[in-house]
């Protein structure tokens, strides 16, 4: 048996986390794309538009993460799609994420007194024009603690790639105990790197919220 | 293609799933939300060292996976010499993540109490405890219910994670049909589709039961 120290497992941790970081950037970038584009879609799709991004919101916010990372693992197999743990996490937690960002921005937007949308047709600007100088601007302000915020809950999901056999730090924790025989220091030092990761953003998240308030007041 | 039939036989497995998914919830809800009450009042009127503790908690297990606490509970305490059931581990995981979330939601419900409620309440010579039961809790309970609702409806939907330690609720059930059959798309479109249920029926209950029981329905 190969014997472990401390440092090797610290070390080996740190490697994996680094997946942990690479699937979480994926998965917010990805997530906020589609998140905007649901967005817009809600804002120009009508009343049918709405129900159904709704119920997409839904759908995801009333289903566990770990079963839609199983539906993409073996989803995307059916399909014929060559599935990697990889592309199946990254698909389930930018889906997972996309709905949970349109909704909070969903709230932002409604957030801008109807008066400045009046104001902004008033002056003949399109719709896009509309959004990008005097709508966005304004939403952007209020969105972004709770999107901070959010991130810490994407940080976290992606702990649940490690069911479907993506390494990222929990899994590397599993097979590190697996090894060792010490699951009591290595799950320790997994929740510390996830505590590292995620108290940082939920600070920040914190302060901005409050310079938000104080500015509003 | 596709084959639900052969997962829809498996209906006493499910069945089974569901009843485990539903102790875990109804077992670890009440009890988190009283210690995230009780967390809440330390952190409102508590000593110094009390607050600490508690700020401490609290982040520590917001900042963290669930998955990973689970997993600490279950396989890292049995080498400090605390050895729990699968079941146990996945009630005691929920109770102290529902725990600490509900500190955060009910505390903000807490500060949100008038000065002149606690004045009164002082002036009626009611104990500091008499004060935080019967003055500050239930109007705070009131205006944060909607949020601790869907805390425990995401802790309920969190409980997938416990069939990971071989609970065996609805996710591992699940597992267990398609390891069986090899429908494993259709095993899990059918144990997400009774999640959702799960949920809707959750959140619709938790909002009948709490102007009820948990505070008066004027508030």
């Amino acid at each position: 048996m190969i014997d472990f120290t401390v440092w090797d497992i610290v070390r080996n941790l740190l490697d994996a986390a680094q997946w942990t970081i690479a699937l979480s950037i994926v998965a917010f970038l990805g997530g906020g794309t589609v998140g905007f584009a649901l967005l817009i879609g809600r804002l120009v799709g009508g009343r049918s538009g709405a129900a159904l991004i709704g119920g997409y919101v839904q759908l995801f916010q009333g289903t566990p993460l770990l079963m839609q990372l199983f539906l993409a693992y073996f989803g995307l197999a059916m399909f014929g799609i060559d599935t990697s743990a990889w592309l199946a996490a990254a698909l389930a937690l930018t889906l997972y994420t996309s709905a949970f960002l349109t909704e909070i921005w969903r709230g932002c937007i409604a957030a801008v007194p109807r008066g400045q949308w009046e104001a902004a047709q008033s002056l003949a600007l399109s719709f896009s024009e509309q959004l990008r100088y005097v709508i966005l601007p304004q939403a952007i302000e209020v969105a972004t603690p709770p999107t901070v915020g959010f991130l810490v809950q994407v940080i976290k999901g992606t702990a649940l790639a490690s069911v479907i056999g993506f390494i990222e730090l929990t899994k590397a924790g599993t097979m590190i105990t697996n090894a060792t025989y010490q699951p009591f220091l290595v799950y320790g030092f997994v929740a510390l790197f996830y505590f590292a990761m995620c108290f940082p953003l939920s600070v920040c998240a914190r302060i901005l919220e409050r310079k938000l308030h104080a500015a509003r007041h | 293609m596709f084959d639900f039939v052969a997962i829809l036989g498996q209906w006493p497995l499910l069945l089974h799933g569901v009843m485990w998914t539903v102790i875990l919830t109804v077992a670890s809800a009440p009890v988190g939300v009283a210690a995230g009450a009780a967390f809440a009042w330390v952190r409102a009127d508590g000593p110094p060292w009390g607050k600490a503790i508690v700020a401490t908690y609290v982040e520590l297990i917001r900042n963290t996976p669930f998955i990973v606490q689970l997993f600490f509970l279950f396989f890292g305490l049995p080498a400090a010499g605390i050895k729990l059931s699968p079941e146990a581990s996945s009630i005691l995981a929920m109770v102290i993540n529902l725990g600490a979330y509900a500190t955060e939601i009910i505390r903000a419900g807490i500060e949100a109490t008038p000065r002149g409620q606690l004045e009164a309440a002082s002036s009626l010579a009611l104990t500091r405890l008499q004060t935080f039961l019967h003055v500050v809790l239930p109007p705070a309970f009131a205006k944060v219910w909607p949020a601790l609702v869907s805390q425990i409806v995401i802790v309920m939907l969190g409980s997938a994670v416990c069939g990971q330690i071989s609970t065996e609720e609805l996710s591992f059930e699940a597992n267990l049909i398609q390891s069986r059959n090899f429908r494993a798309f259709e095993s899990f479109v059918v144990a997400t589709a009774i999640y959702l249920a799960l949920s809707i029926a959750l959140r619709r209950l938790l909002n009948w039961l709490g102007p009820r029981f948990l505070f008066g329905r004027s508030a």
